[in-house]
């Protein structure tokens, strides 16, 4: 009998590898919640739109992709600016739960405003990376990709908020959000700034998750869930505590999926999510308050 | 009793026989039936525990009346109270450490939205089972016979609309006990500063328990209901995100801290789905989410309250400015 089973292996590995995905979706998600203290529950769906931008710029209009990914990078980030003027902003000072619940809404617009205009055929990009062997192990080298551009992405945002005035402001303004007016810095323009960001982070999760998955209206609801989980167990706001949450998340559900079926993956890890809770309710690296 | 419930109560009671056909009667009945569950939300979600995590309560009810009766041929009478020992043991087990734990705000819509997602998520892997994504279909017990008691299952849809009726009413009417209880007078209290409320003696724990489980176990009856009327169940639709989300901007659409508000939102979504439907068919795909999520933006934003809630608030206004001038 072997003990370290090849195929295990390889799922602990492509686990390591969709850590990295979920990680840079988190990235976003805490950044905004850091700042702005609103849970985007349509994140996902701005990924899918970004994803819908990739397809239409590359096959219909015959971009080339180094083009069309940071199109669409910028698209999405004006559609998160967006999302804060018109949507975000009336409901500010209105109670929690209803900023969570304006999201929904959007969630639900978005969706049907890409069944209306695409359609709901699976659409895909049609550009496979080659799988990649590493002796027996097998890996798909768009996940690799992903893993890598996730990981750079995470680096330079971590370098900018920590090396420059405005990161140094976003940092602040998350730490105390009624202070920092006193110390001369524009809450409403650091709140674009962060909306923007975050649009363009989901705008690069929108160009690696492109190249892995078929696109179609509803796919914003297979990841949305998980990453709001990996947020809340990393500690809502909480970057690094995301950081690690998405890699904890991620062997539950390539593990747990390897030994059973794909969705008692899922199952496992939300569960593990639900224990986890009961155990340090404010998340990972929460702060006690 | 003031005489406009009853006028209404009446008139809900002899729609069956004024010759509606059955396609009107049959949107009647889905309306109540929701209704029902949103009031069954509203009851807990009025008192500050937002939960997006009905589906999972719903889709219990749903699946197990179905599967007791596809793989045991236990009757909905058996398999009922089997669902709501284990819609409460679920409530429970989410519940009694979240609030012992202060679970509040966004954790606790996010922590019970993995519960709703756990439940769908287990109905599509026991695929062998639950038929997956396709969804079930309970065995017709209705080959020979026009109803069958011991099956739940009623060919005549004014049987089903009488049933529902009744249900919706019974939710009411608990909505309106909790309404009344000095439980709501201490919840309100605790969702509005919860240490503040456990300083003067309020059991915040027992008393959001309380009311957690009697909001899940109305929608578990819920999902029986919603089983045994459509006759289909699928995993999407009773259980999930999608379903859940449905529940809250049901409540809050229609205006959740009034009795009838709920249901006002049931109407109004369905009404809604419905126009668009007939108006521009099923060749519009994604047009009726689209105008949903509009609608569900623009009502949060300026209409928190609801409608029928903004309603009374309205009227209230109005009828204070009028009384003024004849005051001063």
């Amino acid at each position: 009998m072997q003990i370290f089973d090849i195929f295990l292996l390889e799922a602990v590995l492509n686990g390591v590898l969709l850590g990295g995905i979920l990680a840079l979706l988190a990235l976003g998600l805490n950044l905004i919640f850091g700042v702005i203290d609103v849970v985007w529950i349509c994140y996902a769906e701005l990924i899918m739109i970004g994803m819908y931008a990739i397809y239409y710029l590359h096959v219909a209009y015959g971009w080339p992709l180094w083009l069309a990914f940071p199109c669409a990078i910028v698209l999405v980030s004006m559609l998160g600016v967006l999302l804060h003027q018109l949507v975000i902003k009336p409901v500010l000072a209105a109670e929690p739960i209803n900023q969570l619940l304006v999201t929904g809404g959007v969630l639900f617009l978005l969706q049907g405003v890409a069944t209306l205009a695409f359609g709901v055929e699976f659409k895909n990009l049609g550009v496979s990376l080659p799988s990649l062997a590493l002796g027996d192990l097998q890996f798909s080298s768009a996940r690799l990709v992903a893993f890598v551009a996730a990981l750079g992405c995470m680096i330079a945002m971590y370098l900018f908020l920590t090396r420059t005035y405005l990161g140094t402001a976003i940092r602040a303004i998350s730490q105390d959000r009624a202070i920092m007016p006193l110390m001369g810095v524009n809450p409403s323009r650091i709140f674009l700034i962060t909306s923007a960001l975050g649009g363009g982070l989901a705008g690069l999760a929108a160009c690696l998750l492109v190249l892995q998955y078929d696109i179609h209206p509803a796919i914003g609801l297979s990841f949305g869930p998980i990453t709001f989980l990996v947020c809340v167990l990393g500690g809502l706001g909480n970057m690094i505590g995301g950081f690690i949450a998405a890699f904890i998340f991620a062997q539950f559900i390539s593990v747990g999926g390897f030994f059973l079926h794909l969705e008692w993956g899922y199952v496992i890890a939300f569960l593990f999510f639900i224990g986890f809770m009961f155990w340090r309710p404010r998340g990972l690296l929460g702060s006690k308050s | 009793m003031r005489p406009l419930p009853l006028i209404g109560l009446a008139a809900l009671a002899v729609v069956p026989f004024t010759g509606i056909g059955n396609y009107p009667l049959h949107l009647i009945i889905m309306c109540l039936l929701w209704a029902y569950v949103y009031t069954s939300w509203a009851v807990m979600g009025r008192l500050g525990m937002t939960s997006f995590g009905h589906g999972a309560f719903l889709g219990i009810g749903a699946y197990v009346s179905v599967m007791a009766w596809n793989q045991f041929g236990l009757s909905p009478w058996i398999s009922t109270p089997i669902a709501l020992v284990l819609t409460a043991l679920v409530a429970l087990m989410i519940g009694y450490p979240c609030f012992r734990l202060k679970i509040v705000g966004h954790y606790f819509a996010l922590v019970t939205l993995a519960l709703s997602e756990i439940a769908r998520m287990i109905i599509v892997a026991l695929r062998d089972q639950t038929g997956g994504s396709l969804g079930a279909t309970p065995k017709t017990a209705l080959a020979d016979t026009s109803w069958s008691l011991v099956a739940l299952q009623f060919s005549s849809k004014v049987t089903w609309y009488y049933i529902i009726l009744l249900v919706w009413l019974a939710g009411l009417w608990i909505w309106t006990r909790v309404d009344r209880s000095m439980a709501r007078l201490a919840l309100e209290a605790i969702s509005h500063e919860e240490d503040a409320a456990a300083s003067i003696g309020i059991g915040v724990t027992r008393l959001k328990l309380g009311v957690t489980l009697i909001s899940a176990l109305m929608t578990c009856i819920g999902g029986v209901l919603y089983a045994q009327y459509q006759q289909y169940v699928n995993p999407e639709t009773v259980s999930g995100i999608g379903v859940s989300l449905q529940m809250v901007f049901g409540a809050i659409a229609g205006g959740m801290f009034v009795r009838l508000g709920p249901t006002v939102g049931a109407a109004f979504t369905l009404l809604l789905a419905e126009g668009l439907r007939l108006a521009f068919g099923h060749d519009i795909h994604g047009l009726d989410t689209t105008i949903y999520g509009l609608l569900l933006v623009l009502f949060i934003v300026f209409l928190p309250k609801g409608i029928l809630g903004e309603a009374i608030e309205l009227r209230g206004r109005r009828n204070r400015s009028q009384e003024k001038p004849a005051a001063a």
